[in-house]
């Protein structure tokens, strides 16, 4: 019998605790296939968040270090200053990314800094069972917005990705989405340019990724990925949104089509 | 050199790969002095946007094996509590200076002793210790740094090093001469350090231990450590202790001031010492038990804090009572006259 698949080198054989239909799973084969088909898994740093994914470490199989909440981007920054010939990536959620790690989001993108930073959105907080996130949906009910997020009292989701569009030092920005399989395709795409991006050092790269939270949407993972395509979407739009990459390789291929 | 510029001279020599950092006064002058140095030696300094982004990036280089760097000021060092907290936890050797300043709350730029208890009873969350020194002048200063990079690698631990105000901006000469050109030794790092995952299974640096039995064999671990620690770690220097009548207790800058004022006294024949900690954790409990044998001799706890080092003294001499303390807040100095005031009283 032919094998046709196997599971990546870039995961450890290790079990997942995530739930049925999380797609933290789906978003972690992506990216260890993504550093590992790159030839970069020995090479690869991964800075874990506070959050559902804190066990990445036992996931990805390359060193990782457990930052404390938010502070991914600046042990990115540590690490990558350091040994500048590695593969530093984060992997962080939204309260980690957008709520208590905005600063450190933010400046390591001014910077420039030459890290990937996996942005898993799901507008809730998992871990802690269910809270509102900074990219809840107005009207979304969460448990601390039990009858529905009030814009007037709460205040309005962030968009990550429009908000650091204006930042200089952003190399490759791109929002994806794990509603569906061409969805997954679309995001294992974006990982790759994103590392590409880090390795030619080009400066900071995040691809975020719209993801479902079944248990703490109160959805079947089914429904969930409909939920997420009918409401996030429409507010958090996929697509590229700052790419200093290909623009580069364009220039590589015209230098070669010259000779 | 300035004292804040000659800790970094020092830093250099041992070896330092990174400097992080933050403006606050009055320590800015090390994060200037190395936004200069640091590049000319082909090393990595970053100005950071935050003493929590600072902690966290130092954690982050240490944690990769490197040698690392940062100063601070007592409102900065408190949002680096909790990075320290994880360091400690994560066993990674870092080394942070804070130049202390008045406080609680912004407080003021003017030197004080009052980070003594935070520094070494934890500060961050948690049951962890750190090497803690207190240096006395900017030679001690230069040399107590360049020695806490082995220390910290020695230890896995982050060195905390206690300036102040004063200390950090007197101008004095620092000789290097014992101090060597060093560098990081990576190899000897490799079996925990993030340094890439070749020909070896990945190194995880991490300090959640959900199963509470578990996390209990490695607070055991720590404290293990910490013992070790306490027994080899312990530095303190002493003038004239063995036949006092009244021994001072004191350390940085403060020791400087009564220094001066018990050679003074000695000179005059007045049995007086001088009891200087230079290691604040570990604590040099043993020898103050030993200058409490003698039940006539008296202790005066001197320091710009309140009661702060006063409650290590007490620790060792095993009587609160017998000590007595003198204390300035809020970053007021003694000057010579009222120690030695205060020292008489009690002859």
């Amino acid at each position: 019998m032919e094998k046709v698949f196997e599971k990546t080198k870039g995961l450890t054989k290790n079990r997942m605790f995530y739930c049925p239909g999380c797609t933290h799973g789906v978003a972690h084969r992506l990216w260890a296939e993504a550093v590992e088909e790159a030839g970069y898994r020995e090479r690869a740093v991964g800075i874990c968040p506070v959050g559902c994914s804190v066990f990445a470490y036992y996931y990805f199989n390359n060193d990782c270090i457990g930052a404390a909440h938010g502070r991914a981007p600046a042990v990115a920054t540590g690490v990558k200053r350091v040994s500048p010939e590695k593969l530093v990536y984060t992997y962080q959620g939204d309260g980690d990314l957008a709520a208590i790690g905005t600063a450190e989001m933010i400046h390591a993108a001014t910077r420039g800094e030459n890290i990937t930073i996996v942005f898993i959105n799901n507008t809730i907080y998992g871990m802690t069972g269910g809270q509102m996130a900074p990219t809840t949906l107005p009207g979304e009910r969460t448990t601390t917005t039990q009858t529905g997020r009030d814009t007037s009292k709460a205040g309005f989701p962030i968009r990550v990705c429009e908000l650091l569009q204006s930042v200089t030092g952003v190399a490759y920005l791109e929002r994806t989405s794990l509603d569906s399989p061409k969805g997954a395709i679309k995001t294992k795409a974006a990982f790759k340019k994103a590392i590409e991006t880090q390795m030619r050092g080009l400066g900071f790269s995040l691809v975020e990724v719209l993801s479902t939270c079944p248990t703490n949407w109160g959805l079947a993972p089914a429904k969930a990925q409909q939920w997420l395509r009918e409401n996030m979407i429409p507010y958090f739009p996929p697509g590229v949104f700052v790419d200093k990459l290909t623009p580069v390789l364009n220039a590589e291929k015209d230098a070669k089509k010259e000779k | 050199m300035k004292g804040n510029e000659a800790l970094c001279e020092a830093a250099i020599r041992a070896g330092c790969q990174a400097y992080f950092g933050y403006p606050i006064t009055p320590q800015n002058e090390v994060a200037e002095y190395m936004s200069r140095r640091m590049f000319e030696e082909g090393r990595q300094f970053v100005q950071t946007e935050s003493e929590v982004a600072t902690i966290n990036m130092v954690f982050g280089a240490a944690c990769a094996g490197a040698r690392v760097l940062t100063s601070s000021s007592s409102p900065g060092i408190s949002l680096m509590q909790e990075g320290i907290s994880y360091a400690a936890a994560t066993e990674v050797p870092c080394v942070i200076v804070n130049i202390m300043r008045g406080g609680p709350g912004l407080g003021n730029i003017a030197p004080s002793q009052a980070d003594y208890l935070q520094a070494t009873k934890g500060g961050g969350h948690g049951d962890y210790n750190v090497l803690v020194y207190g240096p006395v002048n900017v030679q001690e200063l230069s040399e107590i740094v360049y020695r806490a990079f082995d220390k910290a690698d020695k230890w896995r631990s982050p060195v905390v090093v206690l300036g102040d105000g004063i200390l950090g901006q007197m101008m004095e000469t620092v000789d290097f001469t014992d101090m060597p050109i060093k560098t990081n030794d990576l190899a000897s790092k490799e079996s925990w350090a993030v340094t890439g995952c070749k020909a070896r299974d990945p190194n995880i640096l991490y300090s959640l231990i959900i199963v509470p039995e578990e996390m209990e064999k490695y607070n055991w671990h720590l404290q293990e450590k910490y013992a070790k620690m306490e027994a080899e770690e312990v530095v303190f220097d002493e003038l004239g202790c063995d036949d006092a009548e009244v021994v001072a207790i004191a350390y940085g800058i403060v020791a400087r001031i009564t220094k001066t004022v018990i050679r003074k006294m000695r000179d005059s024949g007045k049995k007086v010492g001088l009891f200087r900690p230079i290691s604040l954790w570990p604590f040099p409990y043993a020898r103050l038990t030993e200058l409490a044998k003698d039940p006539k001799r008296k202790f005066l706890v001197l320091e710009m804090a309140f009661e702060q080092l006063a409650q290590d003294v007490w620790l060792g001499v095993k009587d609160r009572d017998r000590v007595e303390g003198a204390y300035k807040l809020g970053g007021v100095l003694f000057n010579p006259v009222e120690v030695e005031e205060k020292i008489n009283s009690l002859l």
